[in-house]
């Protein structure tokens, strides 16, 4: 009979307890366990990115972390990807620029390409490619991926280039957060 | 597949683990950041009957200025490394191939340690580590040792490290302006494995001084190229019957062929990974 660990973490913003047995991975653990189908499994060796999922704000593989080790940690999966402004945007942009087709490795990939958008990456398509040169896809050739993660990133920096023009806009700007608060 | 099963220990403190370490009771496989060992399980190639998982012992994530050293501790991720500005005034090796280094995913688990621990002979660190002419803190429950890293690493996944020893840090001797390094690559994918690789160090160039050209991804273990160290040193960067004697030492380092190329082809490449990264040595402190 194998060990079992209790543990408790935070997933998609939910407080979930568990018993878990120390082999079992992350990823199982979501999908299995929580119902989380989101994150896919593919080489269980993290050379694929499938699995790619956030713990504590980083990007991880799920397959080579294990579930006891995500005791206290702050986890989120594809599945609320979209409740962040970069996730939605970026999610946004995978259906305008055709960037899936089977969907294997979409999540992965929207991780990966939230990552990149957030730590301040350009519109460089060398520099996407080689971010997100740890996902694999076997459908689109990623053309399509670096489209949708470039066009993001553009949108954001014309947006700021407006926003540093036009005082006005800025202004509206920062009343509207204030309003929002 | 999945990894079979195996008991699990986290200990808060490097004592604990070292205790736990030093029992006879168990077969006992430290964890560091997983990015090598739970491929390892997964596919069934290593088998430990205990894990002892090292992520929550805070004492072995450090870095910090020793006089002429930089200390990195163990348990210190690469993507931690990364954003180091000690790394970035003082390691300037580390800068150019840490990026080379698997993928920002696993760069945000992997450790120093880890891969000093591992001694995967397509892993950078040992490369890196001998380039620098670093040395590897280890730890029992009796003792402390250091080790060169020319002493450290002996064959595949085959390391001077006992059974009751973890690493504890790495002492890496700090550059200075006159210091040169280089590092070059050749992979199918950025971030995957390398075909062959090699990583450079130099006191001075113009001429060559106290060079340390060390290949990874081509024998058993990282590997110094002694006899093209000899024929370029003195010689100046632009002394070509130097460099074509150096390349021609290289046909004697012992090539290990893989599924992806044959000996004669990790030759081949050696030459090529070697001088595009002579071609490009740059300054020390950015």
């Amino acid at each position: 009979m194998s060990q079992k660990t209790n543990i408790a973490l935070s997933v998609n913003g939910e407080q979930v307890q568990a018993s878990v047995p120390a082999r079992l991975n992350l990823v199982d653990f979501l999908r299995d366990h929580l119902g989380l189908t989101g994150s896919h499994v593919g080489c269980e060796q993290g050379a694929c990115g499938a699995c790619t999922l956030s713990v504590d704000g980083v990007m991880v593989r799920g397959c080579l972390m294990l579930a006891v080790q995500a005791d206290g940690a702050n986890i989120i999966t594809v599945e609320a990807f979209g409740e962040s402004v970069t996730g939605e945007q970026l999610q946004q942009s995978f259906v305008e620029h055709n960037a899936l087709q089977c969907g294997f490795c979409t999540p992965g990939m929207l991780a990966s390409g939230i990552d990149y958008i957030e730590s301040g990456g350009s519109t460089d398509r060398t520099h996407i490619r080689k971010h997100i040169s740890g996902n694999y896809c076997r459908c689109t050739g990623y053309q399509s991926i670096v489209d949708a993660i470039a066009s993001v990133v553009e949108g954001r920096n014309s947006l700021a280039v407006e926003t540093k023009q036009t005082p006005g806009a800025e202004e509206s700007g920062t009343s509207n957060k204030r309003a929002g608060e | 597949m999945k990894a079979p099963d195996f008991q699990y220990q986290c200990p808060r403190t490097l004592n604990d683990a070292l205790v736990q370490l030093s029992s006879d009771d168990v077969e006992c496989q430290p964890l560091a950041g997983g990015q090598s060992l739970m491929p390892m399980m997964n596919l069934r190639l290593a088998q430990p009957e205990m894990l002892l998982d090292l992520n929550n012992i805070a004492e072995l994530s450090f870095i910090r200025e020793a006089g002429s050293h930089i200390e990195i501790g163990a348990m210190v991720r690469y993507a931690t490394l990364l954003e180091s500005k000690l790394i970035h005034h003082h390691i300037p090796l580390f800068v150019q191939a840490l990026p080379h280094i698997a993928h920002a995913a696993i760069r945000n688990r992997g450790t120093i340690g880890g891969s000093v621990a591992l001694a995967d002979p397509a892993a950078e660190m040992p490369a890196l580590l001998k380039a620098l002419d670093a040395t590897i803190e280890v730890v029992s429950k009796s003792s402390t040792r250091t080790i060169s890293a020319d002493d450290f690493f002996l064959g595949t996944y085959e390391t001077a490290l006992r059974s009751d020893e973890l690493v504890h840090s790495i002492k890496v001797p700090v550059a200075i302006s006159e210091h040169r390094y280089g590092f070059y690559e050749l992979a199918r994918r950025h971030g995957d494995y390398a075909l062959a690789g090699v990583a450079i160090g130099a006191h001075s160039v113009e001429p060559y001084t106290n060079l340390r050209i060390v290949f990874f991804s081509i024998s058993d273990c990282a590997v110094r190229a002694v006899e093209a160290e000899d024929a370029l040193n003195g010689k100046l960067s632009n002394d070509s019957t130097a460099l074509g004697n150096a390349l021609e030492t290289l046909s004697k380092l012992n090539y290990y062929e893989d599924a992806n190329a044959s000996s004669a082809t990790k030759n081949h490449l050696a030459r090529v990974v070697m001088q595009r990264a002579l071609s490009k040595l740059s300054t020390a402190v950015s």
